[in-house]
């Protein structure tokens, strides 16, 4: 079962670590924040919230999330408000990767059960966990979007399709292999966004 | 211009611009909902208001809409009770309820729940889910209120309320479908001064009254009584709940005039005062100068009071704004006139008495907060409205809306659709200019401010008015920021359609009265309707000085052997008046001194017969509110031991002086009758208030309901057969269960109840329609009248422009909402709010002196200093502060005054 306490949730606690972006991922969070008119600040809220998700840890503790409400001039309670109204945004500590599958229809006909079950075999993890090497997180999602090519699940910001047991093991052996060598997927959203 | 309608068959003609929700409610059509509120309009979050809409006569199909969100238009066929929109609401409660606790045994919402009425009107009875609930973790948010997340239906009304409607920043809403969370960022208090109205606006027990639970008591075990605040001068309608001799609660009472739906939280919450260790009960008699009066027998009292009163050359009294009008007049009858006081300091007299001048003149409206909440362009000129009257302030921010609403209505959206009004109206906000000495929390939906010294805000208020009408005197050597401030007001004035000016007395300026008299005359001469709205400190301050009385410094001011023989002072602690050894000097003239008050106060120490008397919960009495309203409280429980009503106690010491002629008041209307006759101002009370004879079928109202539990048993320890309900010859009211069936006047409803109607949604069933006037006419009646003809004479300004002198400042009463006011600072959950004692000044300024924030300062003043802590506050202007004041614990200051700074620790 998933834990759904949001605000009060054990970690949603301020530790009053100082967090900041890299100098140029600041210069793109503030190009970012241009495109809006002055005192639209909030505007840019949503891709903002992702950048810092990806570059800073991993998820939005409340000290990321207060830090994002000191560069957008909000106060932090607009900004738990919209971090915790979207799953995509996590606030609790996740795996270096999020492997999200899709549980709904026409996945679940074409075997989307399966690979999820295998996966919560493979990495002895139920939905919802993280894996005790901090490699992998599991998640079940609603449709992504990609019906054609099922089943489906996203790690991170990628697709993988057409999933067999097989074609999971693959993968997670790849991402293993990744993981040593400290690589992350191509596709980030900085770079999607800027 | 009226359109018919079909409700199930039935023909209607009914006010077209309202939405098919409130036009049902003002109809008497029970239509379940949960989100839809009078003030706050629909947004359609809910689901549960869902009717049937048939296109024409011959559509038998028909589809399912909101009610809330559809315009009532001629010829709209609709049906309540279809069998299709009655599962849909039955389907939506049982959805809701999928995740609500079965704890309404534990809840303290149960027996005033609008969720529990909503189940029975709809018909949910049975749960067929079968999984577990979610559950939430609790917050902290104050003394006010408790928070039980568990019990969320998830309707928006509390954030709706809160954020939207009081301009509140720390309530909101997190996550999102079955995990939704109201609640703070963190555990905290509630910031906002309306936080209390959460409990009421909440259909469920999610945010329920914290002083209620420490004596908690079920809504229909609770004997209601109608009151009216005493904690300002706005004059909010509240109900008062009892049981055990004990107040309960406070809980709003709808006026459409004043307060509508909703009440402060000093003036919900203030009401501890009533319950505190610090009252007193019995008559006390000290027997030297040098000690503390000491409980004395009732022959005692009676002789040492007929002993004072009759052996003395002189008797003079010092009235209350805290007290009632009789009770004053009482004490005005047994000093006579000559020798009554008004008991408030000669700034304060002399400000009453031209406010009251001033809005009795022709050319001027002294306006409801209702009207307040309808203008389009609000000067407020030297007053901090939150702090000093804060249900004004909320009124203040309704009509910054009207801007925006006129915008969203050329685009064809109804008032009533608050979501697309504010998305249409995005930041449009009508005029609100706010000019203040420092940083007040209206600045923020306030176009423009101006912050200065007293002097120069009725400065630039007398030139707005100058710019308005050629015939208002100007005024010299304006600043060119100065001039262009008071040009901008006054176009903003000049081209709304419904300008008003706020005023008070607070800042203990007669030039701002003055000058905001002027801008309203000169408005009035441009063709508007001349609207004024001076707040005054207390909630008997106009009706006060609607009397004749003079200031107690005339009293303390006489030559010793002249002051008088005897004192009567009532309910009115003096320390918090003048300086203290005025006081002293006066207490210690007069050779008795007799005091009539419920709490101790440094006065009740010093007198020499202390007779205690009843709040306002233990007597009845008429205020005067700040529009020139007369509203009547009553008794809510009778008074234990020796407390009786001032009013009461007043005619007994008449008797005692030898004066007979209070001996025919035998209950509470001979002596309004006799105020009524023999002060004109108050002529219209007689007659326009139900007297103590008013009868519904030859019956009493009740007080209590009709489930009114433990009548035969509640006593039982002291004796098993049941006692006689106790007798108010006072009022039309009976403390009993017994009683009328009927709808009682408007201002005597003691509880909201009409049938499948036990939360006090039943409200609008009282009402002509949501968010309109009482049936029958709200409560209270105006007694300003304007006088006869006379032509506009403008008042000139006195004041020169404020100059700072080097390490001087001008101290200004910045007053607090939670600690200025006496009485419900006695009271423990107001006293939690209570701030430290504080100054404000500007960097700069505080830099000059060498002191630094959040640092305690020594503050000196021309006859007092005192130890503060500094704030912040880069607006207000260079050599002005401003202080707290009024807060327990600090002396009396006449504020402003100049005084000077330094660092406590050097």
């Amino acid at each position: 079962m998933e834990h759904n306490n949001i605000i009060n949730h054990p970690q949603f606690v301020k530790e009053g670590k100082q967090v900041s972006f890299k100098p140029e991922t600041l210069k793109k969070v503030q190009d970012l924040m241009k495109r809006y008119p002055e005192g639209r600040q909030k505007s840019a809220l949503l891709p903002v919230l992702h950048i810092a998700q990806e570059e800073l840890g991993g998820y939005l503790s409340v000290d990321v999330m207060d830090y994002v409400a000191s560069l957008l001039g909000l106060q932090p309670i607009e900004v738990y408000e919209v971090a915790t109204f979207y799953s995509m945004f996590y606030l609790d500590k996740m795996g270096k990767y999020v492997i999200e599958v899709c549980q709904t229809g026409p996945c679940a006909l074409s075997g989307g059960e399966q690979i999820l079950a295998h996966l919560q075999e493979m990495l002895e993890i139920m939905p919802g966990e993280t894996t005790s090497d901090g490699i992998f997180t599991l998640k079940t999602v609603e449709c992504l979007g990609s019906c054609g090519t099922a089943p489906v699940l996203q790690v991170n910001t990628d697709f993988h399709e057409k999933l067999t047991p097989g074609k999971v093991d693959k993968l997670l052996e790849d991402l293993r292999e990744y993981a040593k060598h400290d690589k992350s997927d191509d596709s980030t959203w900085v770079e999607k966004f800027c | 211009m009226m359109v018919k309608i079909q409700i199930d068959g039935t023909y209607y003609d009914v006010k077209p611009g309202k939405n098919l929700l409130e036009t049902c409610l003002a109809l008497g059509i029970d239509v379940p909902h949960f989100c839809y509120h009078g003030a706050m309009g629909s947004v359609g979050a809910c689901r549960l208001c869902a009717v049937k809409k048939f296109r024409d006569p011959c559509d038998q199909k028909g589809r399912i809409i909101m009610s809330c969100m559809e315009p009532v238009n001629e010829g709209l066929i609709v049906s309540v009770n279809d069998p299709d929109a009655k599962m849909f609401r039955a389907a939506i409660l049982e959805s809701l309820m999928i995740n609500h606790p079965h704890d309404c045994p534990v809840c303290d919402e149960g027996g005033e729940c609008h969720l529990q009425d909503m189940l029975v009107m709809t018909g949910h009875n049975y749960r067929r889910f079968d999984f577990k609930k979610r559950t939430h973790f609790n917050q902290y948010l104050g003394p006010f209120i408790s928070h039980e997340m568990n019990r969320c239906i998830q309707c928006y009304r509390c954030v709706r309320f809160y954020d939207d409607y009081t301009g509140g920043k720390d309530l909101a809403v997190f996550g999102s479908h079955d995990h939704l969370y109201f609640g703070r960022g963190e555990d905290g208090i509630l910031e906002s001064e309306f936080s209390g109205n959460l409990v009421e606006v909440c259909p469920t027990g999610v945010f329920t009254d914290k002083t209620l639970k420490e004596h908690y008591t079920r809504k229909w075990d609770l004997s209601n009584t109608p009151s009216v605040c005493v904690h300002c001068s706005i004059g909010c309608n509240t109900i008062a709940g009892e049981r055990y001799g004990k107040l309960r609660r406070i809980m709003s009472r709808y006026n459409g005039a004043v307060n509508g739906y909703f009440l402060c939280d000093r003036g919900r919450f203030g009401y501890q005062f009533v319950n505190v260790e610090n009252r007193i009960g019995e008559a006390q008699i000290r027997t030297s100068k040098n000690s503390n009066p000491v409980e004395a027998t009732p022959d005692m009292i009676a002789s040492a009071c007929a002993e004072a009163l009759s052996g003395s050359k002189k008797i003079a009294g010092i009235g209350s704004p805290r007290a009632s009008l009789e009770a004053n007049f009482a004490l005005q009858k047994l000093v006579g006139k000559e020798n009554f006081f008004a008991g408030v300091s000669r700034t304060e007299h002399t400000l009453a008495k031209t406010a009251i001048d001033i809005l009795q003149h022709e050319a001027i409206h002294s306006p409801s907060l209702k009207e307040i909440e309808k203008a389009d362009a609000i000067l407020i000129l030297g007053e901090d409205l939150t702090n000093t009257a804060p249900m004004a302030a909320l009124a203040v921010r309704q009509a910054a809306r009207n801007k925006g609403i006129e915008v969203a209505g050329n685009s064809g959206i109804p008032p009533w659709n608050d979501y697309a009004v504010r998305l249409k109206a995005q930041d449009v906000k009508s005029p609100i200019i706010m000019a203040n000495p420092f940083s007040a929390k209206l600045d923020e939906i306030a176009e423009k401010t101006y912050r200065a010294a007293y002097s120069d805000i009725a400065r630039v208020g007398f030139a707005v008015a100058a710019l308005i009408n050629d015939g208002a005197p100007g005024v010299k050597g304006l600043s060119k920021e100065q001039l262009s401030m008071a040009q901008h007001i006054a176009n903003a004035l000049k081209e709304a359609k419904n300008p008003m000016v706020i005023t008070g007395t607070h800042g203990g300026s007669e030039d701002m009265v003055h000058a905001a008299a002027n801008i309203a005359m000169a408005l009035f001469l441009h063709g508007k309707e001349g609207a004024l709205s001076i707040v005054f400190p207390e909630c008997n301050s106009m009706g006060l000085g609607m009397m004749d009385g003079k200031p107690f410094e005339d009293l303390a001011g006489l030559p010793a052997d002249s002051t008088c023989d005897t004192l009567v002072i009532l309910e009115n602690d003096l320390y918090r008046r003048a300086d203290q050894s005025l006081i002293d000097d006066l207490l210690e003239r007069c050779k008795n001194v007799i005091v009539l008050d419920h709490l101790i106060t440094g006065t009740t120490l010093k007198s020499d017969i202390l007779l205690p008397v009843g709040t306002f919960a233990e007597s009845e009495g008429t205020l005067v509110n700040n529009e020139g309203r007369a509203q009547r409280f009553y008794r809510v429980f009778p008074a234990e031991g020796t407390v009786i009503e001032s009013w009461r106690q007043l005619k007994e010491l008449m008797i005692f002086s030898g004066n007979h002629e209070s001996a025919s008041w035998e209950n509470f209307d001979h002596v309004a009758q006799a105020m009524s006759d023999s002060i004109p101002a108050f002529a219209k009370i007689k007659g326009h208030m139900p007297g103590a004879d008013f009868r519904i079928l030859n019956e009493k109202i009740k007080r209590q309901t009709m489930r009114f539990s433990g009548r035969t048993a509640m006593n039982a320890q002291f004796s098993v057969s049941e006692p006689k309900s106790p007798v108010d010859p006072d009022s039309p009211l009976a403390f009993s269960m017994e009683g009328a069936n009927e709808t009682p006047p408007s201002s005597l409803v003691t509880n909201y109840w009409t049938p499948g109607w036990n939360s006090n949604n039943a409200m609008n069933f009282y009402l002509d329609e949501p968010n309109g006037s009482m049936k029958g006419g709200d409560p209270g009646f105006r007694l300003l009248e304007t006088a006869a003809t006379k032509h506009i004479l403008f008042f000139a300004p006195v004041t020169g422009a404020f100059t700072p002198e080097a390490g001087e400042w001008e101290i200004v009463p910045a007053y607090q909402i939670f600690g200025s006011e006496e009485l419900s600072s006695q009271g423990p959950a107001v006293a939690e709010r209570i701030p430290e004692p504080f100054i404000i000044m500007n960097r700069r300024d505080a830099e000059e002196a060498g002191v630094k924030e959040h640092e305690m300062i020594d503050l000196t003043l021309t006859r007092s200093s005192l130890q503060v802590k500094l704030k912040i506050d880069d607006n207000i202007p260079a050599g002005v502060a401003g202080l707290s004041t009024g807060l327990p614990g600090m002396p009396f200051l006449k504020l402003p005054e100049s005084g000077r700074v330094k660092n406590s620790k050097k």
